[in-house]
């Protein structure tokens, strides 16, 4: 498994090997499936609405519903317009949708087709939406498309009436799963926190089987919500790199208080949320969540035995992995190498910082790949990987379990149901990780220390 | 049977209905383009089809693009090479490890199907030009992993911005001293994943077919146009090898730049995927006089005819016995199993959508498992796959496929070999599919719907219509199935199960199909308080009351 990697780190400029991120569109699709009744719509040739569907399906195992553009070279030279705009209207006429949301293409950002012009010359049906987000594949990563599609909501939808201001308070959840989505709505609920999360992929992706495929389920962040975070008293942004852009704007248009918080993986990040909530409602936090939080600690408390000083190589996006990193580091871990395939500056200095705060010795790099991360491990083994997937390869390679954490998850099932955020998410990963390593000694541990207990 | 002919009528009447609904549904300009994509089989008539057009903007389709038919299909499984993609991230990504084009080195090569390799294009590459960038990255390539040979594949921004990969290959190539090979593939080309099958075999017919020096071998064969998904290219690798067959190369699955140079050594062609190669078979023969055979071992009775057409080929009195003894001990093998699985499925219908041939192969397995299929489907098949090659010399060529270069090739008077007599060879034309594939629609049953293109809309409509057991189709696809309380079967990845071609590779399929349809799970879709009333609940009402 993956031999013809070699030791001895070479400085590559051009070459990305085995990568760690993935292009825009992707993640606006993904962003844009969390409004109630929208198709998400892909400008550009047919296969990249095809991937990001296929991806999608295989990560969610449920319907990813979305249209094409369908360019062809003709397209291509003259330009998206008639396409879009027969899109457009075969998209109301067919599929029936409340909203369509475009995301652009590296193919219609490079001819440079302007699409807010094009949406103003066609005709939109009475009561019906399109809104649009430019998510060029040449810059960022999924998560930046992510990102720009959840502004892309806030530029279309948000409103501000003078003087109106309602208990509300958003809060954008970033690129999670529906389960996630759906426990830090539990926890606002028990904080008593009336809230609008958008976008809101719960109900949508994480559908039942009744026997009956519904193409708009019940699941997604209303339009009538969407408008309405323009009048919520602040904004709770999870995860700067998915989720702070569009708390940005709101505050710019609107003038909704932000706070950008970190993903509530881990028993700090929930903290933090936890607070935050409380300090927006002024009420006293909930024994409920008070038990939750207290049984988490015990189990830290008594298993720490199979964790404790471990080095763990933690990959992914740059939230989920922040988060993450943060996390190892209070279970008493060692992340010595910490990557995202996103660039940013702030990932490499928000890491650093944790590891420096911990006096761990580590490397962190954004805009990096597996391929290197690969190459470290060979230099100096970890005992854990917590990353996607894809680690799966390095992971039997190196013989190093791999605890599946983040996007995509291609090859095993309950990401979709059983939430990472939250105590209750954190207690799920400590299971994970304990597990993880367990299995590995009992499976390899000679006959005489195997034992029953552990 | 006239229960079975009774059932047939009705499955007509439905599908007619399904049909005028569908259709009705659309607005005018799509009702018009999507009425020239659909029929139902009738024997007594010559059935046209539209196919290999564009899919119109706004349309949930199934089809990808130019660039996933090249690199994703047919060049990504070669395993030797390094395939760098030339572009932003995604489409590099998109094709890492997603397909299940299985590889394994036989001849020492590197293997580099586990590694995905991308020049990441950024916004400076698109604005100043990305070719610098792609040096760089051959130079890195080379220097890292010292591979045999490289492969170039465009991404829609790279065409635009007029990168000129083909020169930048060239060069590559001098420099180091090792084949480099690019593809303009760019995702817009065609309407298809087909442009991309097309443009990447010239490619490979130009720059490496008949390059290399290996030593002729008695019994060879190409294996053209299978992609070993789950393993099927070793399953029919080990039937073919038992008969004493020798396989030089296969294209492209489990195939490599190493054996694919020595592809003009063969005796026969067999082509499996008709759709994707065609055109190679065709300009084999013409260039070194190799014929081609139109093969299907998806299927037990179609596997036992290709390997006795096989032997008729080749007219060996052993080779006819000893086919006839494999197919005799194989059958033996997996006789009680089949039956098993007969007796369990047998009278269930299929629903068929795929990609350029399965939706005609997989019938015949089907059959063979007493399914009948009655829908069937392609995402990119072209007019001859559907009505046979009959129909070549009648397909208008339109400005989409006019763009995609038509190879002419010519005889290489020192490689030029006939295996048999030319008239031997017309005499054996009429006894086997030699040169010829007849179509999908002549294999299909009466009153088969017959469809191309098959969009999300559609399928809801005709799986309403048609009530399958099973669909065979793809992922993007398979949850709306699902929903739907129908087994759906990814026909392009097996659901990670596999092989399904040959005689135990049908064994496997029949067990997934039985155990697909009658998965306890769908006993509890329904919950059963929805399906008898809770008495006591009524009880206590009344008693409350």
């Amino acid at each position: 498994m993956l031999e013809l990697t070699p030791k001895e780190i070479s400085k590559r400029k051009a070459l990305t090997i085995n990568p760690a991120k993935t292009c825009q569109p992707i993640g606006a699709m993904y962003a844009a499936l969390g409004i109630h009744k929208c198709l998400p719509h892909s400008h550009g040739s047919q296969g990249c609405c095809s991937y990001h569907r296929m991806h999608l399906t295989r990560h969610y195992r449920d319907p990813i519903m979305a249209s094409t553009s369908s360019f062809t070279e003709g397209a291509a030279v003259f330009g998206g317009k008639p396409n879009l705009q027969t899109a457009i209207k075969n998209v109301f006429n067919i599929y029936k949708p409340d909203v369509i949301a475009i995301n652009t293409t590296c193919l219609s950002e490079t001819i440079g087709d302007d699409i807010p012009s094009i949406i103003q010359s066609t005709d939109i049906p009475e009561g019906k939406y399109v809104i649009h987000a430019n998510t060029p594949s040449y810059v960022g990563s999924h998560i930046t498309g992510f990102s720009n599609m959840v502004k892309a909501m806030v530029s279309y939808f948000s409103e501000k009436e003078e003087n109106v201001l309602t208990k509300k308070v958003n809060i954008i959840p970033g690129f999670v799963e529906p389960s996630d989505m759906r426990e830090i709505k539990r926890i606002a609920k028990i904080m008593g926190l009336d809230i609008i999360m958008f976008p809101d992929t719960s109900g949508v992706l994480d559908t039942p089987n009744t026997g009956k495929f519904i193409m708009y389920p019940d699941g997604g962040t209303t339009v009538e919500e969407l408008k309405a975070t323009g009048m919520s008293r602040a904004t709770i942004a999870l995860g700067k790199f998915a989720s702070e852009q569009a708390a940005y704007e709101l505050e710019k248009k609107c003038n909704v208080t932000p706070y950008v918080l970190k993903s509530p993986v881990g028993i700090k990040a929930t903290d933090e949320l936890i607070m935050k909530m409380a300090s927006l409602t002024g009420k006293e936090i909930p024994y409920e969540l008070e038990e939750e939080r207290g049984q988490l600690v015990d189990l830290m408390i008594d298993i720490h035995q199979h964790y404790s000083g471990k080095k763990v190589a933690i990959f992914g996006d740059p939230d989920i992995t922040i988060s993450m990193t943060e996390f190892a580091i209070s279970l008493g871990m060692k992340p010595i190498y910490v990557i995202t395939g996103t660039p940013g500056k702030d990932f490499d200095d928000i890491v650093t910082k944790m590891l420096e705060d911990a006096g761990i010795e580590g490397k962190v790099k954004s805009a990096g790949d597996l391929f290197e991360l690969h190459q470290w491990i060979k230099n100096e083994p970890v005992d854990l990987l917590i990353g996607n997937t894809y680690g799966k390869y390095i992971s039997k390679a190196e013989n190093i379990p791999l605890v599946r954490v983040g996007f995509p998850i291609l090859d095993r099932v309950g990401h979709t149901y059983l939430p990472t955020v939250g105590y209750k998410g954190a207690i799920r990963i400590i299971e994970k990780i304990s597990s993880a390593l367990l299995d590995k000694f009992d499976r390899e541990c000679a006959d005489e220390d195997f034992e029953l207990v552990m | 049977m006239p229960y079975k002919n009774f059932k047939n009528g009705v499955i007509r009447m439905n599908a007619e209905k399904a049909m005028e609904k569908i259709l009705d549904s659309y607005p005018a300009k799509v009702m018009k383009n999507r009425k020239k994509h659909m029929l139902i089989k009738k024997s007594d008539e010559k059935q046209e089809i539209t196919a290999n057009t564009r899919t119109i903007p706004g349309i949930i389709t199934n089809r990808g693009c130019c660039y996933a038919g090249c690199k994703g299909v047919v060049v990504g499984p070669l395993i030797d090479m390094v395939h760098i993609v030339h572009g932003p991230i995604g489409c590099s990504y998109y094709t890492w490890n997603t397909r299940r084009n299985k590889g394994k080195a036989t001849r020492g090569e590197k293997n580099f199907l586990h590694y995905c390799f991308s020049t990441d294009m950024q916004e400076s590459d698109i604005v100043f030009g990305g070719e610098k960038k792609l040096r760089q990255a051959i130079k890195e390539a080379v220097e890292i992993f010292k591979p045999e040979a490289i492969t170039i594949s465009a991404t829609c921004p790279v065409g635009l911005i007029g990168d000129d990969i083909h020169t930048v290959a060239a060069e590559a190539e001098k420099e180091y001293g090792i084949k480099v090979v690019a593809f303009s593939c760019e995702g817009y080309k065609g309407v298809s994943q087909s442009a991309g099958h097309h443009i990447a075999n010239n490619g490979l017919m130009k720059h490496i077919i008949g390059t290399g020096n290996d030593e002729k071998i008695p019994y060879s064969i190409n294996l053209l146009g299978e992609y070993n998904i789950g393993g099927d290219e070793w399953e029919i690798s080990r039937i073919l090898t038992k008969i004493g067959y020798n396989i030089i190369s296969t294209m492209t699955g489990n195939g490599s730049y190493e054996r694919l140079k020595n592809a003009h050594n063969a005796d026969l062609n067999l082509v499996q995927c008709h759709r994707s190669i065609n055109y190679v078979a065709d300009m084999i023969e013409k260039k070194y006089g190799t014929p081609w055979l139109k093969v299907n071992f998806i299927g037990i009775q179609s596997t036992i005819e290709t390997l006795r057409n096989m032997a008729k080929y080749f007219g060996d009195e052993d080779l006819i016995k000893r086919t006839e003894e494999v197919i005799a001990e194989e059958l033996a093998d997996i006789k009680d199993e089949m039956e098993y699985y007969r007796n369990m499925c047998s009278g269930k219908t299929a629903m068929l959508f795929v990609g350029g041939s399965r939706a005609h192969h997989y019938q015949d397995l089907f059959k063979d498992l007493g399914i009948e299929t009655v829908l069937a489907g392609y995402e990119f098949a072209h007019r001859d796959d559907y009505e046979g090659r009959d129909v070549l010399p009648h397909i208008q060529i339109d400005a989409d496929s006019r763009n995609i270069e038509e190879l002419h090739v010519e005889k290489d008077e020192k490689r030029y070999r006939l295996y048999l007599s030319p008239e031997k060879l017309e005499q054996l034309k009429k006894e086997m599919p030699l040169s010829n594939y007849e179509g999908l629609i002549k294999a299909s049953k009466e009153n088969t719907v017959i469809i191309d293109d098959l969009n999300h809309f559609e399928t809801e409509e005709f799986i309403k219509a048609l009530k399958p057991d099973v669909f065979g189709s793809g992922i993007k696809d398979k949850y709306v199935i699902q929903k739907m309380g129908v087994f759906s079967k990814q026909m392009h990845s097996y659901d990670y199960s596999g092989p399904y071609a040959g005689f135990k590779g049908a064994v496997n399929f029949a067990r997934d199909i039985s155990a697909g349809i009658f998965t306890p799970a769908w006993s509890y879709v329904v919950p059963p308080w929805k399906k008898e009333p809770l008495l006591e609940a009524s009880m206590v009402e009344k008693e409350v009351g």
